[in-house]
């Protein structure tokens, strides 16, 4: 077995498995863990594609920013989960009647899907001649694709107004903090010295 | 012995591995050292003085004492979790030192997008804090492990995009590319520094604060917060948690050295280029990170979450701007495209 097939094995077998104790673990926070290790199973795969600079991407994105966020929200959010298996019995056959359903469209494709000898056969390389991979990317997004890429950076943003928009409130009666008056505050306006005589008071 | 093929290849990938990490992890004990005596010598103190000549096998006694205390496991903790962490945050920091280049061709791994390698190996190492304080089910390590993990993503942000101005200007994500585009006849000023000014000064302090060094370790902050994340551990996970740090912190030294002031290259064109530019570089920055711990005191935590995302995102996001108009119009020292072809 060649080394680059033992990789895309044992990259495999992580994804697979992380991905099904995502699902599995009792503990919202370990199936963050877990979805991570099936994030890094996934830009392994990338890299052996010859696709470094999206395995990277992922790696920054998914890893260092959306499942932090995931994991900010699950330890934050107080959920009681006794509570939420408290009904599995009732949804079983519900879920297991999905199951089914979805088991019985798998195979009907898989039937008809004839494996071929080695994965290498499949795989095309992702770099032509000697430019490199990332490159490359910043050749045909910045031409071809301009459109889909401002596009798709357009309704990013207005789903991130649009995220603002809904949760900011601005309360009337809260003091704030400005930050530029305390800068330029100054000692001789914000401090008075007074001369106090004994038994007078102000 | 053949070193190009089989068990020679791995035997030799090994040996640079262990070179690499050996030489790192000793001049840390002696950096280390070095951080102590700095700030004593600016309070007036003496610092470590006892063990050793000049007090220089400190560290080395320091970790023995670690080393033989007795691991404490908080009895209500997750313990798996609580003791993954600090072994994340020490092994990411020791695995971006392996895209490093310390000389032309002195490269673990010439990795054709090594600063994003980087990048995303300092973005996981917020896993770490993140994990340590969740783990310890404490309030105090809980709350300081929130703060950490804010700090630390804000300021990635603009460290990510005041390193996108300098890939522009190189035209290559790779590290001895970036080394090799400041390569000229007038020595230190064909460094990025002298284009790209404004953002050494900011990805100085951002890195201050990625690394969670004074004046922004508002997740140790031992005045409220006793020790943020680290309160629960002792002993080798806590040395770990440590070094790690350390290791980050004389990483992002080595980072600037490459990407504004650099590398191995020689300041002044009538000398040899040489692994020695570089560590007397990153020693130059390790003392000014010294010296801002013994100088400058703690920020406010508001005060640091509006610097970095009122202050220094928009800044870094507009000289990306900046940067890429000067290049398409080929201003000198903005656009040095060594690659062939663009």
């Amino acid at each position: 077995m060649q080394a680059s097939e033992m990789a895309f094995y044992f990259f495999s077998v992580v994804i697979v498995i992380s991905a099904m104790l995502v699902v599995i673990s009792r503990n919202p926070v370990h199936s963050v863990l877990w979805l991570i290790a099936t994030f890094f199973g996934s830009s392994g795969l990338f890299i052996l594609l010859g696709a470094e600079f999206l395995a990277l991407i992922l790696m920054i994105v998914y890893v260092g920013a959306v499942a932090v966020l995931f994991m900010f929200v699950v330890m934050m959010l107080n959920i009681n989960f006794d509570q939420l298996r408290s009904g599995f019995t009732r949804y079983l056959p519900v879920g297991l009647l999905i199951g089914l359903i979805l088991f019985v469209e798998l195979s009907l494709v898989f039937s008809h899907w004839i494996p071929a000898n080695s994965y290498d056969s499949k795989i095309q390389d992702s770099t032509i001649g000697d430019v490199e991979n990332t490159k490359q990317l910043g050749l045909v997004l910045y031409t071809d694709f301009i459109l889909y890429f401002q596009l798709a950076g357009i309704i990013l943003l207005i789903a991130m107004i649009g995220a603002i928009v809904l949760t900011h409130q601005r309360k009337r009666n809260v003091k704030r903090q400005d930050i530029l008056t305390q800068i330029y505050r100054d000692p001789e306006k914000a401090i008075e010295l007074k001369d106090i005589k004994p038994g007078q008071g102000l | 012995m053949d070193f190009s093929s089989g068990m020679g290849l791995i035997l030799l990938i090994v040996g640079q591995c262990l070179l690499i990490t050996v030489s790192v992890l000793l001049c840390l004990a002696f950096l280390m050292y070095a951080d102590r005596k700095i700030w004593a010598a600016v309070q007036m103190r003496k610092g470590p003085n006892v063990v050793g000549a000049f007090g220089l096998l400190q560290s080395f006694a320091d970790f023995l004492k670690y080393v033989f205390k007795e691991i404490v496991i908080p009895a209500g903790s997750d313990k798996v979790v609580f003791i993954l962490a600090p072994l994340i945050t020490f092994v990411l920091s020791l695995v971006a030192w392996s895209v490093i280049p310390f000389n032309e061709g002195w490269v673990l791994t010439d990795l054709n997008v090594g600063i994003l390698f980087i990048f995303a190996v300092a973005g996981l190492e917020v896993y770490g804090v993140i994990m340590g304080g969740w783990a310890s089910n404490s309030k105090y390590a809980f709350l300081g492990s929130l703060r950490s993990a804010a700090q630390m993503i804000s300021y990635e942000v603009s460290i990510g995009f005041i390193i996108i101005g300098i890939l522009i200007s190189t035209g290559s994500l790779n590290l001895t590319k970036i080394v090799m585009a400041q390569d000229g006849h007038y020595g230190l000023f064909n460094w990025y520094w002298l284009p790209h000014f404004p953002m050494v000064v900011l990805f100085f302090v951002s890195a201050l604060a990625e690394t969670n060094r004074p004046p922004f370790d508002l997740p140790e902050a031992e005045a409220e917060l006793v020790a943020g994340f680290q309160v629960e551990y002792s002993s080798t996970p806590f040395l770990l948690f440590m070094i790690g740090e350390l290791m980050t912190v004389v990483l992002m030294c080595t980072l600037i050295s490459i990407l504004f002031f650099g590398g191995w290259l020689s300041p002044f064109p009538f000398l040899p280029d040489g692994v020695a530019w570089l560590v007397l570089k990153v020693l130059f920055f390790f003392f000014l990170f010294a010296m801002v711990k013994a100088i400058v005191p703690r920020f406010r935590y508001d005060q640091l979450m509006r610097l970095g995302w009122k202050v220094f995102l928009p800044l870094s996001l507009g000289w990306v701007v900046v940067v890429a108009t000067l290049a398409q119009f080929d201003i000198p020292g903005y656009a040095r495209w060594v690659i062939e072809g663009a």
